[in-house]
């Protein structure tokens, strides 16, 4: 156990490493991207640029300026071009958004994609599984902005019925966070209760024909125990990884459509418009951030993984 | 050992016309036709064939297991009394495992690789019977010490993939024994094991049967497997039933082509060695498109001029009631063909043999 | 007795097992048929899945018929604005951008049949033009992503060793890292530098760009099935035999192994396609795709998400043509997959 976390770790800076290398290399070598000119402002004299790449660091070679950039986020000092706000600040502000985001719509489409897949893997081939099979690829085939941007008008704007953007946190009041996020949960969990539904109808349809299945059948025990304990049990297994990756996604700031849609004001959405303004430094910060999660979530999900099939040993 | 132990005894099981077909991409399966027997308590039964010939599907339809949308079921299976084929899913559940109980052939794949074998033994008890957890679960410690498991305690907190193929074909057998059926079905319980092993297995079923009367049903290709336990025989081929008896019967006076070739087909320490087992030319024909009259027609080098309808499951042997067979030829003839070549009546396909032997016109 | 093709066969008792004992024979040559021609069959019978298929058909038609119906049926193209103009709708005369800035809904006249933009563009003759985009964004990307896919999973199986060890660690960097972040920070990048490669330069503003990046990115998910397929393929004998014959590991992955590769291929096109107009979209909303004023269903879906109070029409009219042509696409995929391998596990692409 002990050497397993220590490789993951080992891997985990492997990871961000080559992350941020890639991310930094990306917005350094575009042409017509050098920072300085945006900076300065209208029409900047040479010296006032000068100036700027020198305060700025600019001048340097790009692998000094890379150093020095991490440096700064593992210090908590960096800081954007666009506002000179400190990048780590703004990433905690936004951090509670996105993770209510995270869990409220995890909780959501596990619990619809389990309910969905069971239904329609029992009546496989019938017209109530294909039914919610078509309401699936629907589920698939929507853009979540798009969706979102359907559900603000209509039930938003229109019917008044849920509330427009604005975060209430947690601590303050749970119903009324639970009542603004309503929204952003069930758009972002229509594409995975869609993608997820039909991952576990087809893993339950395999384990059905699983020869233990066929002998928890001659034990005499009921077809739901046999559905529950045996089938779908086993189905789960899989399903644990997709949602660890997915997750970890949406924690780090992936659910980048989701979180702009709705102005929710997370990770993803600085992320975006920090891109938009080719703004360097948050992007790198909210890129290492994003992978450190998907990178925690998949260790996490080797373990429970492990804990969910004997076989399974970590190493 | 001629008769079964209790042949006065009413039957527990009585099979008659059982018939399964499948409808698949390729048409058609008619994986079993027509099978009729009778099971006595304490009696060990051999349905024996090669694969595909239909007796794993006899067992699990025993037990309702090959229901499914796309099989067809004719014919009856009575139990005690009861109706197996049409019978209601409650009323199968509660026999399931209570009553007739079932050995699979992969104990790996057979048993719930993430659920531990005490735990799932203990299902099996709390399905049928109420009692509380720690009782169950002493209870199947006690079965796992039964079937010969060291360190039945520990190892009921194990995964099957802590077991050796053995130890799970003795875990497997456990679980069927849990609730003290009165019917085992075990299908091929041995395949998966070497031969010790094996021994160990069959020496535990025999032991199991004079313990409890309980009466097995074996399903195997394996004669060997048959010779040392069984008491009675069925062979069968492409579906059907082709020769039935008692093992002596069968064993020693064959009346099937194919139970010939079946019984050429074994190791005989009581024989010269020779250089190749002879085995059985030709495949067994498809359950989809199976040949008109005799199924074994195409591969059968003797001839009748009934070949060409299918000939009845009838006793033929002067003096052997129980013994039926599915075979035109008459019994005296068969002696003779027999005689002409003991112990080498392997088969032989028409094509293959450039010309066809003489005497078998004779 | 009729087969219910959807049913199961009874647990234990597999299909193939099934199958297998339809399928032994002995007296007659075994007269098999070939696995395409059974996935053909299989697939023919899916109605829903043809439907589907047909629908798509059509739809890409209707988006290659974009300047006909431009010029017979709208009279107007897909960049002309006609802010300042009137149109008469039931007996009166109402402006197509009202002075507030309202666009016209859906008139089912020939112009503006489905209304007007807030630049006051026919958005019926946007709609088909942007189908073009999207689709051929689609068709181009999915391209790109199948070629990486093969390459990279046949020289990865194939050959194994340090190649492997290289292609399948980058894999694992891009593989669970969300799609979209990726895709906006190339696509913003190269949005505003362009790209030069050698004496190639391509504009920020070119096509090119969304076409790669949406047919880079989602490579790993082609490429990683592949290979674990190419590893089980190494080791049969067929490879074995034309290695044994002298030819070179070239010739093996393109003319041994490819051919094999085809049903898996065939079965993940569509849905790559699907999943590629779906990324445009996402990655137009977020300025990082197609860029203004080129039409796309990703842009005009932006444009309408930002009018939504004034002008709803403008965002649910591309957005729904968007469902249409991905589930479309999706359904039939589904459909292919089920006919090429009836057994075969949903392996999605986010």
């Amino acid at each position: 156990m002990a050497r397993f976390v220590a490789r993951r770790l080992l891997a985990m800076v492997a990871v961000l490493f080559a992350i941020s290398v890639i991310t930094f290399t990306i917005f350094n070598v575009i042409p017509n991207g050098d920072p300085a000119y945006r900076l300065a402002g209208k029409s900047p004299t040479p010296d006032t640029i000068r100036q700027i790449r020198h305060t700025w660091g600019f001048d340097k070679p790009v692998p000094v300026q890379y150093l020095k950039t991490m440096e700064k986020i593992f210090g908590g000092s960096l800081v954007s071009y666009s506002q000179n706000l400190n990048v780590d600040d703004q990433i905690v502000q936004g951090i509670p958004r996105t993770l209510s985001l995270a869990i409220g719509a995890g909780v959501i489409w596990m619990f619809f994609a389990i309910a969905l897949g069971l239904f329609t893997a029992v009546r496989a081939g019938r017209s109530a599984d294909r039914l919610m099979t078509a309401l699936a690829m629907v589920g698939v085939s929507m853009p979540v902005f798009w969706i979102g941007a359907l559900m603000t008008y209509y039930l938003g704007f229109k019917a008044g019925l849920f509330p427009n953007g604005g975060y209430v946190p947690i601590t303050k009041n749970p119903i009324q966070w639970a009542y603004h996020l309503i929204m952003p949960w069930t758009a972002l969990s229509i594409l995975f209760i869609g993608v997820y539904s039909r991952v576990l109808r087809g893993n339950l349809l395999d384990t059905m024909s699983e020869d233990y299945v066929r002998t928890a059948r001659a034990k005499g025990i009921s077809e739901r125990r046999i559905l529950l304990r045996h089938v779908l049990r086993n189905s789960l297994i899989p399903i644990v990884t997709l949602f660890g990756l997915d997750f970890g996604a949406v924690v780090g700031g992936g659910a980048i459509l989701t979180e702009k849609v709705f102005d929710l004001q997370g990770v993803g959405q600085y992320a975006a418009e920090s891109i938009a303004q080719l703004d360097v430094p948050p992007v790198l910060a909210v890129t290492m951030f994003g992978a450190f999660f998907i990178v925690l979530l998949n260790t996490v999900v080797d373990i429970v993984y492990a804990a969910l099939d004997p076989r399974i040993r970590l190493s | 050992m001629s008769t079964p132990p209790s042949s006065l005894a009413p039957p527990i099981l009585e099979v008659r016309d059982l018939a399964v077909s499948f409808a698949t991409d390729q048409g058609i399966v008619q994986a079993v036709d027509g099978v009729s027997f009778d099971l006595r308590a304490g009696e060990i039964l051999a349905v024996v064939g090669e694969s595909g010939c239909g007796k794993s599907v006899t067992a699990m339809t025993l037990l309702g297991l090959t229901r499914s949308p796309n099989a067809r079921f004719a014919g009856t299976a009575t139990y005690k009394g009861t109706e197996l084929i049409g019978a209601s899913d409650a009323q199968l559940q509660r026999i399931r495992g209570e009553e007739i109980a079932m050995i699979f052939q992969d104990p790996m794949a057979s048993l719930n690789p993430v659920m531990r074998i005490g735990d799932q033994i203990v299902e099996q008890i709390q399905a049928h019977e109420d009692l509380p957890d720690e009782r169950a679960h002493e209870r199947a410690v006690e079965l796992l010490q039964r079937v010969g498991i060291p360190r039945a305690k520990q190892r009921a907190g194990s995964y099957p993939h802590e077991f050796s193929g053995g130890m799970r074909q003795r875990v497997m057998i456990a679980l069927a024994l849990s609730c003290d059926p009165s019917v085992l079905i075990a299908d091929e319980p041995t395949t998966a094991l070497d031969v010790t092993v094996q021994a160990q297995i069959l020496q535990r079923f025999r032991e199991l049967r004079d313990e409890t009367n309980a009466a097995l049903i074996l399903v195997t290709h394996d004669l060997g497997v048959v010779a040392d336990v069984a008491d009675n025989v069925a062979v069968m081929y492409a579906g059907r039933i082709v020769e039935q008896g008692t093992l002596d019967d069968v064993f020693y006076d064959p009346q099937h082509p194919y139970t010939w070739g079946l019984l050429g087909a074994i190791t005989r320490i009581d024989r010269p060695r020779r250089t190749r087992l002879p085995t059985i030319p030709g495949l067994p024909p498809s359950l989809a498109n199976r040949p008109q009259g005799c199924h074994l027609r195409p591969r059968c080098p003797h001839e009748h001029e009934h070949c060409l309808q299918s000939p009845p499951l009838v006793a033929r042997v002067p003096g052997e009631d129980g013994h039926l067979d599915r075979c035109w030829l008459e019994p005296e003839r068969k002696r003779r063909l027999r005689e002409l070549e003991p112990g080498e009546i392997g088969l032989r396909p028409k094509d293959v043999s450039p010309t066809k032997p003489t005497r078998d016109a004779a | 007795m009729a087969i219910d093709p959807a049913a199961e066969l009874p647990s234990g008792l597999d299909v193939e097992e099934i199958v297998a004992l339809a399928r032994r024979d002995g007296d007659k040559p075994i007269t098999g048929v070939a696995p395409s021609r059974l996935a053909l069959r299989r697939l023919r019978r899916n109605r829903g899945a043809l439907a589907f298929g047909a629908l798509f058909v059509l739809l890409v038609a209707m988006c290659l018929a974009a300047p006909l119906y431009a010029k017979h049926v709208a009279h107007t193209d897909a960049y002309e604005n006609h802010l300042t103009e009137t149109i008469k709708l039931h007996g009166k005369v109402t402006d197509v951008v009202s002075d507030s800035g309202v666009a016209i809904g859906p008139t089912w006249h020939g112009r503006f049949l489905l209304g007007a933009d807030e630049s006051g563009r026919d958005i019926a003759v946007r709609l088909l033009y942007g189908g073009r985009t999207s689709l051929e964004i689609g068709f181009a990307a999915a391209a790109i992503t199948i070629l990486l896919g093969i390459v990279f999973g046949i020289l990865a199986g194939y050959l194994g060793g340090w190649v492997d060890m290289v292609i399948s660690r980058v894999m694992d960097v891009i593989w669970p890292f969300p799609t979209v972040l990726l895709g906006v920070a190339l696509g913003t990048a190269l949005a505003v530098g362009g790209l030069k490669i050698g004496p190639l330069e391509v504009s920020g503003s070119s096509l090119l760009i969304p076409i790669l990046i949406i047919g880079v990115i989602p490579s790993p998910y082609m490429a990683r099935p592949l290979r674990g397929q190419v590893l089980a393929l190494r080791e049969k004998e067929f490879v074995e035999a034309a290695r044994a014959q002298g030819l070179g590991p070239l010739r093996i992955m393109f003319s041994e192994i490819l051919p094999n590769l085809s049903s898996t291929i065939i079965v993940f096109a569509p849905l790559m396609v699907a999943n590629a107009i779906l990324l445009e979209a996402g990655l137009s909303y977020l300025g990082a795709g197609v860029q203004a004023p080129t039409p796309s269903w990703g842009t005009m879906i932006s444009v309408g998400v930002d009018h939504m109070v004034t002008g709803p029409h403008q965002a649910i009219v591309p957005g729904a043509m968007l469902v249409l042509t991905v589930l479309a696409l999706n359904i039939f995929g589904d459909g292919v997959r089920d006919a090429f391998d009836p057994r075969a596990k949903v392996r999605t692409v986010k």
